[in-house]
């Protein structure tokens, strides 16, 4: 078990604005050291799971104990644009118009 | 220094199912924009997937298809990136747990050699939508038809080591899911678009170089441009000393070179999670054999009964193996005629090239492959020359009729009859005696060039219809 704080990674505030970039989430400069600490606990307690034993353990992809139903592959939708665009903020020539986005 | 070019492909393949893979909007090219995005694909809040079984199977005829291990067990994740024509955020792919893993395939190359590329997995996800960059008033406008669509990202090993065996490969790989019929292959409609990973080394070292990976190559011949550049691009550097950087590069065609891609500099940490929506997908041994059973003959297998079955070279048997419906019209030319070899290379030189030239596929050709066979037959009974059946055929592409019937019309039968000939050549010898002259008088050797004069003349003044072995035979009676 390791519950030694030492032994845990830690993570610094470079990576949290990292992190916080590629997610969309804006974290304020004066909160960022907070919250890398925040998330270093987690860690440490995700190490503290780590610890266990797994050896023939088969990992869990869904906590449900079933397997995926499967659909024929059949047509059931209908058009529904109107009803769609009826709440989209921009929309033009039957496209969603968002801010510009260049390759 | 001397480069060695180390190629990898992703090719991202659309699966032809009717209904879109986690959806059962329709998947239908070319519709008005967002008319086939429903409120799963637009990812409305509590909308859930549902897997389509067709795609699932797709994906496993790849696999049987390429003698691939097939996921029993294969896992959906989410591959977290913010981009809008991705509404929900991330794309639901396969990470660790693919439905196709590791298989072989084998490519042939011009020279009719052959090569084994490693296939390191195939993958189910779903395709983005599409972002339009113009004329929205400083907007980006969005369709999101495209939508999940059920895409089979095939990954390969770096094996290529060309251009040109890259080429090969979407080839062979184009010929073997048509085949399958799990993808129609419109790369101009973007059913197979390609990414491609490529690096250079100094040639003898066995570590891999820094890669560039070129984005969304939509044709065989882009694929080959691009990679061209690519390679002088890279030696470029190398040879100045430089390091080539690791990075996302976009091909322009219009310009015929690459360039770095903007939207990509952070690098790409997509943060894969397994899809809570989505539980394992476990396949059976009853499931996996009824597909198995489904298979038909496929491409390389059809290619090495060509050369057994007909004795045709390597080479031509790929050709007319390449696609279903063109080894279809070929076998059913050389039953029908009689003849393989001359069916093949009718088929191979004179139909493909006209297909070729008036850029028409197989599947419009407008001879039958009855008629065709009727033509050969013709040759081979001595009923028209070679050369007359070359006009037959333009007329039949022509819409003029059989083979029969254009040779009765317009008189075209061969002269078989001896006396009929022999006047003819008669005539031509009393018409040039400076070239009688000329051919007594040489040896043998000389004579054998001399005599083509006398045979042409004798083919003008039959319009092309003498027969042309009779024709030889008279002339070396009569010359003497």
């Amino acid at each position: 078990m390791s519950d030694t704080p030492s032994s845990t990674p830690t993570v610094d505030r470079e990576e949290i604005e990292k992190i916080a970039e590629l997610a969309r989430i804006r974290i304020a400069a004066d909160q960022a050291g907070e919250v890398a600490e925040r998330i270093t606990r987690i860690l440490g307690m995700v190490d503290t799971l780590q610890a266990a034993d797994t050896d023939g353990v088969e990992p869990m992809a869904n906590p449900l104990d079933a397997t995926q139903a499967l659909r024929p592959d059949e047509i059931t939708e209908e058009n529904r644009r109107e009803a769609f665009q009826a709440i989209a903020p921009a929309v033009e020539n039957g496209l969603y118009l968002v801010p510009k986005v260049i390759d | 220094m001397q480069y060695e070019t180390v190629i990898g492909l992703e090719v991202h393949l659309q699966l032809a199912t009717r209904s879109k893979i986690f959806s059962g909007s329709p998947t239908a090219f070319g519709a008005e924009p967002n008319t086939q995005a429903s409120a799963v694909d637009l990812a409305m809040p509590g909308m859930l997937p549902v897997l389509n079984e067709q795609a699932v199977r797709f994906a496993v005829m790849f696999g049987l298809g390429i003698g691939a291990e097939i996921g029993r067990r294969s896992v959906f994740d989410r591959k977290n990136y913010f981009y809008p024509d991705l509404p929900k955020g991330y794309q639901i792919s396969q990470f660790a747990d693919p439905i196709v893993g590791r298989g072989t395939f084998e490519i042939q190359l011009e020279d009719g050699s052959t090569r084994e590329i490693g296939i390191t997995r195939a993958h189910l996800e779903e395709d983005a939508g599409k972002s339009l960059h113009e004329d929205f008033h400083g907007q980006s406008g969005i369709d999101l038809n495209r939508a999940g669509t059920p895409l089979l990202e095939i990954v390969t090993e770096p094996d290529l080591r060309s251009a040109e065996e890259a080429v090969a490969y979407l080839k062979a790989l184009h010929s073997l899911v048509t085949y399958l019929e799990i993808s129609d292959g419109n790369m101009a409609e973007g059913s197979m678009r390609c990414d491609i990973n490529i690096s250079l080394r100094p040639k003898g070292s066995e570590t891999l170089g820094t890669r560039a990976e070129i984005k969304n190559v939509n044709s065989f011949r882009f694929v080959e441009k691009a990679i061209q550049h690519e390679i002088e691009r890279q030696s470029d550097i190398l040879e100045d000393g430089g390091k080539v950087v690791q990075e996302t590069r976009l091909y322009d065609a219009d310009r015929n070179e690459t360039r770095p891609m903007r939207s990509k500099e952070v690098a790409n940490d997509y943060r894969y999670f397994p899809e809570p929506d989505l539980l394992p997908v476990v396949l059976d041994e009853a499931f996996i054999e009824d597909l198995r059973a489904t298979l038909p003959e496929l491409p390389r297998e059809k290619r090495e009964r060509f050369v057994s079955q007909y004795g045709l070279g390597e080479y031509d048997a790929g050709v007319l193996a390449a696609s279903r419906a063109l080894a279809n019209y070929f076998e059913a030319v050389a039953s029908d005629a009689g003849d393989a070899k001359i069916a093949a290379n009718w088929v191979q030189v004179e139909l493909l090239g006209r297909l070729n030239r008036d850029e028409k596929d197989i599947e419009d050709c407008p001879v039958p492959a009855a008629h065709l066979a009727q033509l050969i037959q013709r040759i081979l009974d001595d009923s028209i020359s070679g050369k007359i059946a070359k006009q037959v055929f333009e007329s039949m592409w022509n819409g003029e009729g059989d083979a029969d019937t254009i040779i009765a019309a317009k008189g075209l039968k061969q002269v078989s009859d001896s006396g009929e000939l022999e006047a003819m050549v008669d005539g031509v010898i009393a018409d040039n005696p400076g070239q009688v002259e000329q051919y007594r008088a040489a040896d043998e050797g000389k004579r054998k060039k001399l005599v083509g004069f006398f045979v042409g003349q004798v083919m003008k003044v039959s319009r092309g219809q003498a027969n042309p072995q009779m024709v030889n035979k008279l002339l070396a009676e009569k010359l003497g």
